[in-house]
C-alpha cells in the first residue's frame, strides 16, 4: 500500500512527510522573537488571519540551526499550528512506508523523529513526523 | 380579554420565552404522550410538572396574567398528584394536558402578534377539579406559529466568522499599503474607502453579534430573590439597573453562578432579619441593589446590600479556628487583607451553612470563576450598613484591552486589567536605587522592585539602561515595576493561547495579531514577576509596621458568656475550639471539660447553655492547660500600654478598645489554682472489700471527679482520704465510711453508698479539713 509524502530537504538530508500530516506548503513572513521559549521555536508568523509557531527543524533534530529559509511546512498539532522549516521542497509523490529494520543507529533528533523510511530510485529516505518536531514543554519555566 | 398582553411590541425577553417555550414543548410532547398511555410514570409526571412550573415562574415577571393562571392551575394539581393527594386519573391527565396545548397555542399567538380567545380557558381550568365532568376538547385554533424571528448559533460558527472577519481586515490593510505605493488611480482609492467603511461597519456587528444584553443575567433575579428572601423570613427589595448593558454571551454565562452565589450571600448572611433590622434603626426590608454599567472596556456588575456588612473580626476568629493561619500572623495583617479572608478556600463567615449560601460554591470559587475570565472581584464593606462586592470582567471573552510597550526593540502587550499606571521618570517624585544587585524604585514613597524587560527577555545584554518609563504591574501577591522602552498604544486585541512550548515559559498570556499584520506576544505580569525572582513577602511591610507601632501587647477580644466584652493576652491562647456542652460538667467542686480523654478545668463566669456547643479558648503557661468558655472569639486587638487599675483581681485591668470598656483578664488567676498536673490529684485509698465493690462502681465516679484511686499504697505514698465500706477507720488517713443502707448515713463521715453527691462532698470535705489540719 502506498502513501502520499512530500520530499523536502532539512540540515542537507532528504526526508519524507506523510501528505496527510501536512496542512499546506508555504513562504514564512517575518518572525516575531519569542524570548526564553525552547530554541527550537524560532518564533511567531502570521499566516493570514492565523499566528503560526515557527519550529527551527534543525534544532528540533538536535542538529544546528537550520540556515536562512523561508519555506515551511504547515503542520496542525492539538489544535496550534506549527510551521516547520526546511531547507527546501522537492517533490510530492507516492511510496511505499517500511520499518526501519536493519539497525541503523540513528541521532537521538532523528530517532525521535522519524517513523519509517521509503526508497526513492534506491536512495532511502527516512520518513519525518512533523508533529514530533515540535518541542514539547519544558518541565519548568526556568 | 387583555389585549395589550400579546399587542404590544416584543422584547428581547419576551422573544427568549418564546423560543424556549416553544422548544421545550417540541420535547415534552414525546413526554406527554407516554403519561397518557401510564399516568403513574413518576419521570413523566415530573418533567410536565417542571415545565408548567418554568412558565409559572417566566410569566410572572414577563406580565403575562393568561399563561400564569393556566400554568399555576396545572402547578397546583401536578403537585397534588406528586403528593399522593390525588390519582392522576384519565379525567386529571386529559385536564393537563388541555392546559399544556393551550399554553402552545398562546405562545404561538405571542409570537404571531395576535389576539385569541380567551373563553375557554375558565373551562380548562374547572376541569381540573376532582368533581368535574370529562373536559371539553381544547379549541383547536392552533398551528399558529409565525417565522421565528431569533436563531440559536454555536459558538464556533460566530468565532469562524470573527475569525474570516480578521482575515478582511488584514487583506484590507495589505491592499491599502500597496495602493500607496503606486499611483493609484482616485476612483480605485474610492472604492477601497467604500470598501474599508464596509469592513468596519461588518466587524462591528459580527462582534456584536456575540453580545446580549445583561437582562438575560438578571431576569432571573426578581424571583430569586423573593423566594430566597421568604425562605429566610426577611423581605428584600430588589433594584436592577442597567439591564441594557450589553456583554458576550459566553461571558454572561460564566457569570451566572458567581452573581447567584453573591445574591444569596448578600441575602442570607447580609441582610439582617426584620427585628434585628428595626432595632438598628433601618427599614425592616432590606434592600438589594444590582447593577451593571459599561466602563471603557469593561463590565461592572455591582451587589449592593444595606445588611450588616462582614464583621472582620469574626472573619480572623473563623480563620483562626480553621487553621488558615496561626494567630499572629492574622494580627499582623493589615485590614484589607483581612477583609481578604473570606475569599480564603473552606472559611465562610457564618459558623452554620445555610441550606441557601451554604452549598454549592463558596466565596472562593467566585473569586477563581471570576478571574479565571479575565476579571476581578472587589468588596466595599461597611460594617454595620452593608457590603458591596463588585465583579468586574472584560466586555467580551476574546476581547482583551492591553496596552502595547516597546522593549529592545520587540512589542509586547499587557493586560490592561493588570496596570496600576504608567510613570514617566522625571525628577525627584521617583528615585531609583541598587539594594546589592537589584534595582529597586521608590514612586511616591512605595518602593517596588524594578524588573528591566528588555534585560529581562534577553534583548539587551547592557545591564544599564536609561530608565524612563516605568510600569506598575499589579499581580495578586504584590506590585512591581517594569522599565520598558516606550508606551505605544492602548489596543483592543483578541487573544488567543499561544503553543504549549510558549506558554511552558509561564512568562506570556497568549499571542495575538494586531492589524499591523505582526504577532504579538501577551506578557503575563505574575510570570514576569515570578521569573524576575521576585519574592512577595505576603505581610512582612505590614509586620514590620505592625511591630514599631505595638506598644501594648496582642490580645483576644471575645465576648463573655455575662455578656460581657473581654480580652486575654494572645500569648496565652492555644486555640479556640467549638465543643459540645455535653462535654462540660461540674464535677467535684468545678466545671470541667472532657478532651480528648482528659479532663481540663474550666472556666465559665456565667451557665454553659446545655445541649448547645460552646465555644472554649483553651489556654495554657506551658505546663498546665485550662479552658475558658465564651461566647463568641470577636478579633485581635493590641492592648494599649496603659490600663485603667482593676479592683477586681480576677483581672489586669480595663482598656478602652474601639469606644468600648474592655476588662483585660489576668491570665494568671486562671492557673493559680490549678494543680501542677495529673500527679497531684487526690490520692483515695479504696480498702478492699469481699465484692470489689468500689472498684466496680467507686473508681468511675472518683477518677471522672478528678481524684486517682488506687487500692494500695505504693511505698511513699500518702492518700489523700480513705474509703472503707467497714466500719474500721484507716491509720492516719481521713477516712469516708460507705454504709450499705441509708439509715447508716450521717453525711459528714459516713455515707450512703450509692449517694453519689454526697459521697463526693464527703470526700472533699475530708480532703479539705485535712489540708486545713
Amino acid at each position: 500500500m502506498t502513501e502520499l509524502f512530500l520530499i523536502a530537504h532539512v540540515a542537507g538530508r532528504g526526508v519524507a512527510i506523510p501528505a496527510d500530516r501536512v496542512d499546506s506548503v508555504v513562504d514564512i513572513g517575518e518572525i516575531v522573537k519569542v524570548p526564553r521559549a525552547d530554541p527550537a521555536v524560532r518564533g511567531l508568523a502570521a499566516l493570514r488571519s492565523r499566528v503560526v509557531t515557527v519550529v527551527d527543524t534543525g534544532l528540533a533534530l538536535g542538529l544546528a540551526p537550520l540556515g536562512k529559509t523561508a519555506r515551511a511546512v504547515i503542520t496542525r498539532v492539538d489544535g496550534h499550528y506549527y510551521a516547520v522549516l526546511v531547507d527546501s521542497l522537492e517533490d510530492v509523490a507516492s511510496f511505499e512506508r517500511r520499518p526501519i529494520a536493519f539497525g541503523a543507529a540513528l541521532g537521538e533528533g532523528w530517532r525521535a523523529a522519524a517513523t519509517g523510511l521509503v526508497e526513492r530510485d534506491g536512495e532511502p529516505l527516512l520518513v519525518i513526523d512533523p508533529a514530533a518536531l515540535v518541542p514539547a514543554p519544558l518541565a519548568q519555566a526556568a | 380579554m387583555k389585549r395589550s398582553e400579546y399587542g404590544e411590541p416584543m422584547d428581547e425577553l419576551l422573544q427568549e420565552f418564546i423560543a424556549e417555550t416553544r422548544e421545550t414543548l417540541e420535547a415534552l410532547s414525546g413526554e406527554i404522550v407516554a403519561w397518557e398511555a401510564n399516568p403513574t410514570d413518576r419521570a413523566r409526571l415530573d418533567a410536565i410538572f417542571r415545565f408548567v412550573h418554568t412558565v409559572k415562574g417566566s410569566c410572572g415577571f414577563l406580565d403575562l396574567p393568561r399563561l400564569a393562571r393556566l400554568s399555576h392551575a396545572a402547578e397546583d394539581v401536578l403537585a397534588a398528584v406528586r403528593d399522593g393527594k390525588r390519582a392522576p386519573d384519565t379525567q386529571l391527565v386529559n385536564a393537563v394536558l388541555a392546559i399544556v396545548d393551550r399554553i402552545g397555542e398562546i405562545v404561538e399567538a405571542i409570537d404571531a402578534g395576535h389576539a385569541l380567545d380567551d373563553s375557554a380557558e375558565d373551562l380548562l381550568i374547572a376541569a381540573l377539579a376532582e368533581d368535574a365532568a370529562p373536559a371539553i376538547a381544547a379549541g383547536g385554533s392552533g398551528n399558529l406559529r409565525a417565522p421565528t424571528r431569533s436563531v440559536r448559533l454555536n459558538v464556533e460558527l460566530l468565532d469562524r466568522m470573527m475569525s474570516g472577519m480578521s482575515d478582511m481586515v488584514l487583506a484590507r490593510n495589505e491592499l491599502a499599503r500597496r495602493m500607496r505605493e503606486g499611483d493609484a488611480d482616485p476612483r480605485t482609492e474610492a472604492a477601497l474607502e467604500r470598501l474599508s467603511a464596509t469592513v468596519a461597519e461588518m466587524r462591528d456587528t459580527v462582534t456584536r453579534t456575540r453580545m446580549q444584553k445583561i437582562e438575560a443575567l438578571f431576569s432571573a433575579l426578581p424571583r430569586m430573590v423573593r423566594d430566597t428572601a421568604a425562605s429566610l423570613g426577611k423581605a428584600v427589595q430588589l433594584q436592577i439597573e442597567g439591564a441594557d448593558v450589553e456583554l458576550d454571551r459566553e461571558m454572561i454565562e460564566m457569570m451566572r453562578d458567581p452573581l447567584v452565589h453573591i445574591i444569596r450571600n448578600a441575602i442570607d448572611h447580609g441582610v439582617e432579619a426584620p427585628a434585628v433590622r428595626r432595632e438598628a434603626g433601618k427599614r425592616e426590608t432590606g434592600r438589594l441593589r444590582v447593577s451593571a454599567r459599561q466602563s471603557g472596556n469593561r463590565i461592572m456588575i455591582e451587589v449592593a446590600d444595606d445588611g450588616a456588612g462582614i464583621d472582620v473580626g469574626r472573619v480572623v476568629a473563623k480563620a483562626a479556628k480553621v487553621g488558615l493561619h496561626d494567630v499572629q500572623t492574622l494580627a499582623a495583617m493589615p485590614e484589607a487583607a483581612k477583609l481578604d479572608l473570606i475569599f480564603a478556600p473552606g472559611l465562610s463567615s457564618r459558623d452554620v451553612a445555610s441550606d441557601i449560601s451554604g452549598r454549592g460554591v463558596g466565596m472562593d470559587v467566585v473569586r477563581a470563576n471570576v478571574e479565571q475570565i479575565g476579571g476581578r472581584v472587589s468588596l466595599d464593606n461597611r460594617p454595620g450598613r452593608g457590603l458591596t462586592v463588585v465583579m468586574e470582567v472584560p466586555l467580551t471573552l476574546s476581547i482583551l484591552s492591553t496596552i502595547v510597550v516597546g522593549a529592545g526593540g520587540e512589542r509586547y502587550a499587557l493586560p490592561r486589567q493588570t496596570v496600576e499606571e504608567i510613570v514617566t521618570v522625571r525628577g525627584d517624585a521617583v528615585r531609583v536605587d541598587l539594594l546589592g544587585d537589584t534595582p529597586v524604585v521608590t514612586v511616591r514613597g512605595v518602593r517596588l522592585p524594578l524588573v528591566d524587560l528588555a534585560g529581562l527577555l534577553d534583548l539587551r545584554s547592557s545591564l544599564f539602561f536609561d530608565l524612563n518609563t516605568m510600569i506598575i504591574v499589579a499581580t495578586r501577591d504584590g506590585a512591581f515595576a517594569l522599565a520598558v522602552d516606550e508606551v505605544i498604544d492602548t489596543e483592543e486585541l483578541v487573544v488567543k493561547p499561544a503553543a504549549p512550548a510558549i506558554m511552558a515559559t509561564g512568562l506570556y498570556a497568549g499571542q495575538t495579531l494586531p492589524d499591523s499584520g505582526r504577532p504579538m506576544l501577551l506578557l503575563d505580569g505574575a510570570g514576569v514577576a515570578a521569573y524576575a525572582g521576585l519574592r512577595f513577602g505576603s505581610y512582612e511591610v505590614a509586620e514590620e509596621q505592625q511591630a514599631e507601632q505595638r506598644q501594648g501587647a496582642a490580645a483576644l477580644l471575645f465576648q463573655d458568656l455575662d455578656g460581657r466584652r473581654r480580652a486575654i493576652a494572645l500569648a496565652c491562647v492555644d486555640r479556640v475550639e467549638t465543643v459540645s456542652a455535653d462535654a462540660i460538667s461540674h464535677t467535684a467542686g468545678r466545671l470541667r471539660l472532657a478532651v480528648e480523654e482528659r479532663l481540663l478545668p474550666l472556666h465559665a463566669n456565667a451557665p454553659v447553655a446545655e445541649g448547645r456547643e460552646a465555644t472554649v479558648l483553651r489556654l495554657t503557661d506551658g505546663a498546665i492547660e485550662v479552658g475558658y468558655a465564651i461566647a463568641e472569639p470577636i478579633d485581635i486587638v493590641e492592648l494599649p500600654a496603659e490600663l485603667a487599675p482593676a479592683l477586681d483581681p480576677r483581672f489586669m485591668g480595663v482598656a478602652v478598645i474601639g469606644d468600648e470598656q474592655v476588662e483585660v483578664v489576668d491570665p494568671i488567676t486562671l492557673f493559680v489554682h490549678e494543680p501542677d498536673a495529673v500527679a497531684s490529684a487526690p490520692l483515695c485509698l479504696l480498702q478492699p472489700d469481699e465484692g470489689g465493690w468500689m472498684e466496680t462502681f467507686l473508681r468511675g465516679t472518683l477518677e471522672a471527679a478528678g481524684y486517682r484511686c488506687v487500692t494500695r499504697l505504693a511505698p511513699g505514698e500518702q492518700a489523700a482520704v480513705a474509703l472503707t465500706l467497714d466500719a474500721a477507720p484507716v491509720p492516719a488517713v481521713p477516712t469516708v465510711h460507705l454504709s450499705r443502707d441509708r439509715a447508716g448515713a450521717d453525711g459528714v463521715g459516713t455515707v450512703y453508698r450509692y449517694d453519689r453527691d454526697a459521697l463526693l462532698a464527703a470526700v472533699s470535705a475530708r480532703i479539705q479539713s485535712k489540708r486545713a489540719a
